[in-house]
């Protein structure tokens, strides 16, 4: 078998020089101070068998199976909890050590049903591996005796199924969902022979509060926790690393295969953001890829009303061309654009800018990031002088106070989570900044110190107070901003925030936080040591998301908190690739590497290497293509890989301007609410079948490897490069990593980036270049990437959206675990189990007073449209507060959204909608329903 | 409520692929607001600068002839910072 099984050195690598020096079996070894004598041993190449030992845990020494004689020591110590002492020589390999283990081997197997060869976990067990390796030839105990052979099996959840006969009581799932993920779902219930692994308060695996994360399935050594997938398909014969396709944590995995079907997804060890651990959504929801709703011909039609027609891709090709040329023909050049998007491969995305910089011959370029993450590009730049965060997921292990504003990270941002909850059991303090009570404001070993429970759109004031109380109370590093930031600029932000307007108590009356609370969040996060801002959506979709994200770079400015480990302001990125997207010159005012197009040197590199000129005016960004399309002015759009009818605010608007468009070309896996407006659609290619790299919110570059052909025949980029092609501006690569080196070759901070590097580094955070030759892990060490740090004034200016005697409420959004955003793939997956539709979250108060309960339809009216739901009385949203996801395309929550946006970049307010809310005969929307409305393809039932 | 669009009023002068002026008023109001706590010359720089750096030409065009038709509804700062961009 060519399956790459992971290195597991038994325990977990200790930090530090390596120093202490220790011989085993002969084999001279040097390691740091406090590692096992296991992991020793293993890094001598000496395997030690052991059971309930693995180097994702720390050791717990019970199965006896580690056991190793140490000259000068009595008795035989278990390796796996004994650390390594100066000049100890250990043996691993003795009779006395043989017997014991057999001995200890012979009763596991006693009570263990020998099934092996129709085991699922067959050749890939431990427990089958250890028996082989102690010699174990009889079992002298017979099967007469108590024993666990009727356990029970559990197969509540989708993915994995426990089969109690099989657990030998290691507890390495109890400790993977303790260490690991930081949910503690699991349990060993009873005592010694009466010890079993118990989910919750002794309910199935879905009922308990397991998250199904699946690090005890990837844990447990035997075939108790087994993925349904290698019961289904046996276990598999190869394997591929790639990188998961949800969310900015970007996790590694190792796609474990037979032939081109995948069996399980393994999060990689070596993965720079993950290290080993993954969520339910990279791990077990990628059954979408091969959904029977995927489209793979390209299709054509002359009017939306009109049946689709499948038709080859020469002439789906040359009908989008046709169009797009007529339309700017008649025009002018500037009447056509289009989006790229944050879920393809950065190549993907670099090949479709340069199509519409190129071909098209416009700006006419954005991204699905301008509806999220836009204004931490700008106020990044602003005060720091780059659009991207400052740390790598690691830092966080060395923060000693976290603050995290406008983000739900357990569950938007799992495995970042993980590691920030483990963190925090340690000792670090936790302030956490969200209308909301989420789940990390108090989850099991976890409390925040402080959580100020702001009304949504007061942001900006709750930053100022904070930078407040830093500035008046003498707080300031003045040494780090004598240092590293510019003195005037500085000046007059102090002389700004220390105006009594900004104050907590003056303050207070908008945010509704208590002066107090802010003042010993204010003292906490200034005296840390090191204290890192970690922020979302809640942050940026706003009307003021700019000026909050250089609020919050001011804080940390302010108080010496950027430069190093364990301090800095990092956006939690949305989607996959947000961050390689805006990397990629998505913007219309900027080419790849955020410059902009207006400076005549950089479109020099871009024009002699892509031999045509660049207009020098930024173009139009998403929402002023959609007014612009109203008016008539804009009429032919190439969509890459988004459902902006789903996801964009005013949902009417958007689909006022889609219909209003002669030409919409549409690219993607499925006829999304999008495509019901589309003229051409493109199929698209999943990430199992991409080839190139997306961005995490790290800046880190992973490599996407394909393990299957594209099912639609071609690559993505190809597409693109058809497309510009048949209009004239001919463009083509052999390979994707052409793509990556043109990138390189024009954009300074990807200079020394190659997939040749790539694979062999594993990753690279940009810049990566010839300063930074293996890539940056924290941005702005020596100095800020602009030189001096730049401090901004941050008046707050509150939203156009305002509550009134109409619409009382304020409606704000956001997203839960298992799905993800608007659903495309996530609810064809078994994840729809744990989350089957939208619903609308209401305070017990506003929900009595208009007559609602848990379970009943409301309706939800804003100023621009409606749309009904079932409602969920909580005490998690303060009064005055209703929450919504937006996975389900029926549950319409971007009906309601407006057209508000943040004033520098125009993302959209989808944080504050005034609304209200009344019971209502009507049902939501179904997911059938909303398919229903399709247009049939011609000549299929 | 209908969930349908609201009219656009647009100059029926000016080419080009600009929104209707509603909206771009809204937008450079929306920009002076954020620029008010400064005095009033530098509120209109930066108003200017921000609209110089990431608008689309057709967009300063149609405000600018929205202005030379009287500007209703826009602020003092943004309508002095449109005049600057000539
Ligand atoms: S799947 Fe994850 S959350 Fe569920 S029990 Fe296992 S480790 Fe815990
Ligand atoms: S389920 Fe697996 S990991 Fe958990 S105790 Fe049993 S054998 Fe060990
Ligand atoms: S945390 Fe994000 S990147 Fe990691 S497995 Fe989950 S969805 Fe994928
Ligand atoms: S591996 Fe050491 S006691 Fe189990």
């Amino acid at each position: 078998m060519s399956k790459v099984r992971q290195v597991d050195l038994g325990t977990p690598a200790v930090p530090g020089e390596a120093s202490v020096n220790v011989v085993v079996d002969g084999m001279p070894v040097n390691v740091p101070a406090g590692t096992s004598v296991m992991r020793a041993a293993a890094t001598a190449g000496v395997d030690i068998p052991r059971l309930c030992a693995t180097d994702s845990l720390e050791p717990f020494g019970s199965c006896r199976l580690c056991l190793v004689e140490v000259d000068g020591r009595p008795g035989t110590p278990a390796s796996c909890t004994t650390p390594c002492s100066p000049g100890m020589t250990v043996r691993t390999q003795t009779p006395r050590l043989e017997k014991l283990r057999r001995g200890v081997m012979e009763l596991y197997i006693s009570d263990h049903p020998l099934d092996c060869l129709t085991c699922p976990a067959n050749g890939d067990c431990e427990l089958q591996d250890m028996a082989g390796v102690v010699g174990l030839r009889d079992v002298r105990y017979g099967l007469d005796g108590a024993n666990h052979l009727d356990g029970a099996t559990d197969d509540s959840n989708p993915y994995f199924s426990f089969d109690d006969s099989k657990c030998i009581a290691c507890s390495r799932c109890v400790r993977a969902c303790g260490e690991v993920q930081g949910t503690f779902a699991l349990t060993i219930a009873g005592r010694g022979f009466g010890s079993r692994v118990t989910a919750g308060a002794g309910e199935s695996f879905m009922g308990s509060e397991c998250v199904s994360c699946g690090a005890c399935v990837q844990a447990c050594p035997t075939s108790t926790l087994q993925e349904k997938s290698v019961i289904e398909l046996g276990v598999p014969t190869r394997s591929v690393k790639t990188t998961c396709a949800y969310c900015g944590v970007g996790c590694s995995f190792v796609a474990e295969m037979r032939g081109d079907e995948v069996v399980r997804m393994v999060p990689d060890k070596d993965g720079g953001a993950n290290a080993g651990h993954s969520c339910v959504k990279g791990r077990f929801a990628w059954g979408y890829a091969t959904h029977r709703d995927r489209q793979l011909e390209p299709m054509v039609r002359e009017r939306i009303t009109d049946p689709w027609r499948a038709v080859s891709w020469d002439e789906a090709i040359a009908h989008a061309a046709q169009g797009l040329t007529k339309i700017q023909a008649k025009h002018g050049v500037g009447a056509i654009g289009g989006i790229t998007s944050s879920r393809c491969t950065n190549e993907e995305v670099f090949v479709v800018q340069k199509m519409i910089r190129a071909a098209f011959g416009n700006n006419n370029v954005d991204t699905c990031a301008r509806v999220c993450h836009s204004p931490t590009g700008y106020g990044l730049k602003q005060t720091f002088g780059t659009s991207a965060g400052t740390q790598d997921f690691e830092s966080v292990a060395h923060a000693d106070v976290v603050v995290v504003i406008g983000a739900n990270p357990t569950d938007g941002h799992p495995v970042f989570a993980s590691r920030l909850k483990r963190r925090l059991r340690e000792g670090a303090e936790l302030v956490v900044i969200d209308p909301r009570r989420i789940d990390l404001v108090r989850s099991p070993h976890i409390e925040a110190a402080e959580h100020l429970q702001l009304q949504p759109g007061t942001n900006v004031a709750i930053v100022n107070a904070l930078s407040h109380v830093v500035v008046t109370e003498g707080l300031v590093d003045r040494a780090f901003v004598a240092e590293r930031c510019e003195a005037d600029s500085f000046a007059e932000w102090e002389q700004f925030i220390a105006l009594e307007e900004n104050s907590p108590e003056a303050t207070s009356g908008i945010t509704g936080v208590p002066a107090d609370a802010v003042r010993r969040a204010a003292r906490l996060y200034a005296t840390a040591g090191n204290a890192a801002i970690y922020y979302g959506l809640g942050v940026t979709e706003h009307s003021q998301g700019s000026t909050m994200v250089m609020g919050m770079a001011n804080l940390a400015m302010a108080t010496g908190n950027i430069g190093r480990t364990g301090v800095g302001v990092n956006p939690l990125r949305g989607q996959n690739n947000v961050q390689g997207s805006c990397d990629m010159g998505s913007f219309p005012h900027e080419l790849p590497g955020y410059r902009h197009v207006s400076d005549p040197a950089v479109r020099a590199i871009f024009e002699a290497v892509w031999g045509t000129t660049i207009d020098p005016e930024p173009g139009l960004r998403i929402p002023n293509m959609f007014d612009a399309a109203i008016a008539g002015r804009y009429l032919g759009m190439f969509i890459q890989g988004e459902d902006i009818a789903q996801s964009d605010p005013n949902v009417a608007h958007v689909k006022a301007a889609l219909g209003s468009l002669e030409l919409l070309v549409v690219q993607d896996l499925f006829l999304n609410e999008t495509a019901k407006f589309a003229h051409v659609f493109l199929p698209g290619t999943s990430f199992l079948e991409k080839d190139g790299t997306f961005t995490n919110a790290e800046r880190r570059i992973n490599r996407v490897r394909p393990v299957m052909a594209p099912k639609c025949g071609k690559q993505e980029w190809q597409v693109a490069c058809e497309l510009a092609t048949a209009m004239g501006y001919p463009m083509d690569y052999a390979h994707s990593s052409e793509i990556m080196d043109e990138i390189a070759a024009t954009t300074p901070t990807f200079a020394r980036v190659s997939f040749k590097r790539l694979d062999a580094e594993g990753s690279l955070q940009w810049p990566c270049n010839d300063a930074a030759p293996h890539g940056t892990r924290i941005m702005h060490v020596d100095g800020f990437v602009r030189g001096k740090g730049h401090f901004v004034d941050t008046p707050f200016v509150p939203t156009d959206e305002r509550t009134n005697r109409n619409y009382p409420l304020i409606l704000t959004t956001g997203r839960i675990l298992s799905q993800y955003n608007v659903g495309a793939q996530t609810r064809r997956t078994p994840n729809v189990q744990w989350h089957h539709e939208d619903v609308v979250e209401i305070h017990v108060h506003d929900a009595e007073t208009r007559g609602i309960s848990t379970g009943d339809p409301v309706t939800i009216t804003s100023r621009v449209g409606e749309t009904v739901l079932r409602a969920r009385v909580s005490d998690r949203m303060p009064q005055g507060v209703v929450y919504t996801t937006f996975h389900y395309p029926g549950s319409g929550a971007n009906v309601v959204t407006t057209e508000y946006s943040d004033w520098a970049t125009n993302c959209p307010e989808y944080k504050v909608t005034a609304v209200e809310l009344a019971p209502t005969s009507r049902v939501p929307v179904t997911d059938e329903e909303m398919h229903a409305q399709h247009q049939p393809v011609a000549g299929r039932s | 409520m209908s969930g349908e669009p609201r009219p656009c009023v647009d100059s029926p002068t000016e080419p080009g692929v600009a929104p209707a002026p509603a909206s771009l008023v809204r937008m450079a109001n929306q920009i002076a607001s954020n620029a008010a706590h400064k005095p009033h010359d530098v509120a209109v720089q930066r108003t200017a600068d921000h609209l110089r750096e990431f608008w689309h030409p057709s967009m300063i065009r149609t405000l600018e002839s929205y202005v030379a038709s009287g500007g209703e509804g826009l602020g003092p700062i943004a309508l002095e910072a449109v005049a600057t961009l000539r």
